[in-house]
């Protein structure tokens, strides 16, 4: 990334080798194949708490370093180039940021140390129904004499099997569809009533759909002010997406690499094949389109860092422009292999995979091009 | 960094004084219908009066060396003077009247001029009294430039040229004019040329108009016949020229860019979100009502954005370092996709009213936009085409083998 600090920098090549020494792509796939209903190599993720990379948004009155999200971004970048899978982004990033904003003394006292040193999972619960749609949450959470009783259905929830804790955003008043009235709980795992089952995606990782019924909170579950919720999760959200840009950059960065280095070895017709103008021209687009997505990506995370106030249309530039990109280079990335790209046993297939599972999380780029334009007043 | 952060405040304050004593009120905010070249009445005169002052403070060029009557400064001065001119409302017009000679000419002379041609032709360009033209491409020789036929013989005390170039813009009333010429016929094509500096002011070259499809337009063919180029006006050791010119290219690359303003594409002074909410009206929520161009806007939108954040990123990559950069042709090739796109939306929302051509019935917005999309196709044409600079893009940065691809 453009103009790191040479702490920033010193990261970036640590996160580097690591992730292509410790956490490579095979051994992803070693995971996959294991048939790890956790989505993850507890090992991995373990080494990743050692390295404090769990903690870089968190406080350090808390146990992290504060250190800010394009760090964070950094170290997801490098992560998303290997396919790296752990609890880190969901955790580490998203769940971090909703606590640091949201929870009470006591509850950043009980979960930000753990999250930090990654002996603790928490994660987001916001989805219902095959689309990211935060403005039309009905999960209800009904005022009772000591607290909330939480009845729903949550869908698609990263790192949902290994979680401790989840952050239920739940709507206490309005209807869905309104943007207000929504409050967010922090519910551990093994509070009665709640349900987890594993849902097996294409891209192998831990989504799990998350039942809750009837389940009992008290009011100090509640991580921010009641019905007044929603800005706390649209933050919380943005954090997310730029997080999540930085890891498809990653991924997208890898998938460009792999395709320029098979573009440089390939002999067809008695010369290397990205002597091809046809194709010598698409890598060229390609790498054009990166460079543009890493300026976006870039940009959402240093807006974070400096609050300013474009951050939510940068977020959702971010995010839509690494989703075109990695949608397309994956594609390419299959294409200019040809066959061997079709074998699963090269890696091509499991980027493509990925790919998607990325695009669709926290809003693809239909959403965000609408959640732009609205943001622009158009 | 305090005491450098402290002596560009004192650099900012400096310049706000010299422009408050300087750049003439009735200028204040005309310098896009200044720079695209309309009339603006009285104010003309205040404008030559403002070209002078700026030039002889050598803060028309910046960064050029004052022993040349550049202003001196270093990248990080240069950006406080472009953002106090931007703040008060000022703009460069020497960018304009010296033709190619700030943006091209002159850095290439700076890096490969003799002392002597340093002396003759940089000071002037400085004080924007010299208007260059380039004659590059030929009839036979556009996007395979290398192959190009025009003739230089050594006649002893000068050089006879002959021959014809074509796209040389703004040549009928430029002063100077650079030329690639070949020199060596049997040397391989590159090997053979040189680059040369011509006086207009000579029987031997004539220019003539080249009319476009958006209508009247700066470029011109010129036709030298037995044109006359003294023996210490070329650029670069002889048969260099390849060298010198491509450099030259590397210049005006940059200035394509888009990170330099001024480069139009649909000459209407409206936003876009502006003009779709006019033209294609809104629903009650105050979204567009169109939601197939709604979202084919926004895309176009973000792309603008992208390409804005890149040039934003890169120089802060460069920190300061002005060096031409390998990315100039990622960020011509994004320029010119994004401006072209947003002259198609343009008259795409104007509907019939935007295919107007000229008379009554149409806004001078409408009437620009058609011109402004209809001249906006030459940017993925000239400096080298949107093609040439995928080529470049795939040997120079990706690495990639060359096969009939060239740079």
């Amino acid at each position: 990334m453009a103009a790191l600090t040479e702490e920033q920098a010193l990261l970036q090549e640590q996160a580097r080798s690591w992730a292509r020494e410790e956490a490579p792509v095979a051994k992803f796939r070693e995971m996959r194949d294991s048939g790890n209903e956790f989505g993850f190599d507890k090992a991995t993720w373990a080494s990743i708490g050692e390295m404090g990379w769990a903690g870089i948004v968190i406080p350090e009155a808390f146990g992290g370093v504060d250190v800010g999200y394009l760090t964070f971004g950094v170290v997801l970048e490098e992560l998303g180039r290997q396919l790296t899978a752990s609890p880190l982004l969901a955790s580490g990033l998203v769940a971090a940021t909703a606590l640091i904003a949201g929870g009470s003394d006591a509850q950043k006292k009980q979960w930000l140390p753990k999250i930090a040193d990654s002996t603790a999972i928490v994660t987001l619960a916001v989805d219902e129904g095959p689309h990211h749609a935060p403005a039309s949450i009905a999960f209800a959470a009904k005022k009772t004499d000591s607290g909330f009783k939480l009845s729903g259905q949550k869908v698609h929830v990263l790192e949902g099997m290994s979680a401790d804790a989840f952050i239920v955003a739940a709507r206490t008043s309005g209807t869905p569809g309104d943007g207000v009235g929504i409050s967010l709980f922090l519910v551990e795992a093994n509070a009665a009533g709640v349900r987890r089952q594993r849902l097996r995606t294409a891209d192998s990782r831990g989504y799990a759909q998350v039942t809750f019924e009837g389940v009992e909170v008290p009011s100090e579950a509640l991580l921010g002010a009641a019905d007044h919720g929603d800005a706390l999760l649209q933050a919380t959200l943005d954090r997310a997406r730029a997080g999540l840009a930085a890891e498809m950059l990653g991924t997208a960065s890898q998938s460009f690499d792999m395709t320029l280095d098979y573009l440089k070895n390939r002999v067809q017709f008695g010369q290397l094949i990205g002597s091809f103008q046809a194709l010598g021209h698409r890598a060229s687009g390609l790498y054009t389109e990166m460079e543009m997505t890493r300026s976006c990506v870039e940009a959402a995370l240093q807006a974070i860092d400096s609050g300013a106030e474009d951050t939510p249309q940068l977020c959702s530039l971010a995010k839509c422009k690494a989703g075109a990109f990695l949608h397309h280079v994956s594609n390419e990335l299959i294409q200019i292999h040809g066959g061997i790209g079709m074998t699963d046993e090269f890696d091509a297939g499991l980027y493509l995979k990925r790919a998607r599972a990325l695009e669709a999380t926290w809003g693809n780029q239909a959403f965000h091009r609408d959640r732009y334009a609205t943001l622009l007043g158009f | 960094m305090a005491e450098a952060r402290d002596a560009l405040e004192e650099f900012r304050t400096e310049v706000r004084s010299w422009l408050a004593q300087n750049f003439p009120p009735s200028l204040k905010g005309r310098g896009a219908a200044l720079m695209g070249g309309e009339t603006i009445g009285e104010a003309e005169s205040d404008a030559r009066v403002w070209g002078k002052r700026l030039g002889a403070k050598g803060w028309a060029t910046p960064t050029w060396p004052a022993e040349y009557g550049g202003g001196g400064l270093t990248q990080h001065q240069a950006r406080a003077l472009n953002q106090e001119l931007d703040r008060a409302g000022a703009f460069n017009p020497l960018v304009r009247t010296a033709g190619m000679g700030i943006t091209m000419v002159g850095p290439t002379i700076l890096e490969y001029g003799s002392e002597d041609q340093k002396q003759r032709h940089i000071s002037a360009i400085c004080r924007g009294e010299v208007f260059w033209a380039l004659g590059y491409s030929e009839p036979n020789a556009g996007s395979d430039l290398a192959s190009l036929s025009m003739k230089a013989e050594d006649v002893g005390d000068h050089w006879v040229v002959n021959g014809q170039k074509t796209w040389t813009s703004g040549a009928d009333h430029a002063q100077w004019i650079g030329v690639l010429v070949r020199t060596d016929f049997e040397a391989p094509k590159r090997d053979g040329i040189s680059f040369l500096m011509m006086d207009m002011n000579q029987a031997g070259i004539e220019t003539r108009p080249i009319e476009l499809i958006g209508g009247a337009s700066p470029f011109c063919e010129t036709f030298f016949n037995d044109a006359r180029a003294e023996k210490n006006e070329m650029l670069g050791e002889l048969n260099a020229g390849w060298t010198v010119g491509k450099r030259l290219l590397q210049h005006e690359r940059q200035s394509q860019t888009g990170a330099s303003s001024g480069m139009g594409g649909d000459g209407s002074r409206k936003s876009l979100r502006d003009v779709a909410k006019d033209y294609a009206g809104v629903d009650a929520e105050g979204r567009l009502a169109d939601a197939d161009l709604r979202s084919r806007l926004t895309a176009h939108m973000m792309d603008a954005k992208a390409h804005k954040l890149t040039i934003a990123r890169i120089t802060a990559e460069a920190r300061g370092n002005a060096k031409v950069s390998a990315a100039a042709s990622i960020l011509k090739n994004a320029a010119s996709s994004v401006l072209q796109e947003r002259a198609e939306l343009m008259i795409e929302l104007m509907g019939h009213s935007g295919l107007g051509w000229e008379g009554e019935g149409f806004s001078s917005d409408e009437l620009a936009a058609v011109r402004g999309w209809l001249s906006g196709k030459a940017m993925s044409i000239y400096g080298g085409s949107f093609e040439i600079q995928n080529n470049i893009i795939a040997k120079n940065i990706l690495g990639l083998p060359e096969n009939t691809q060239r740079g």
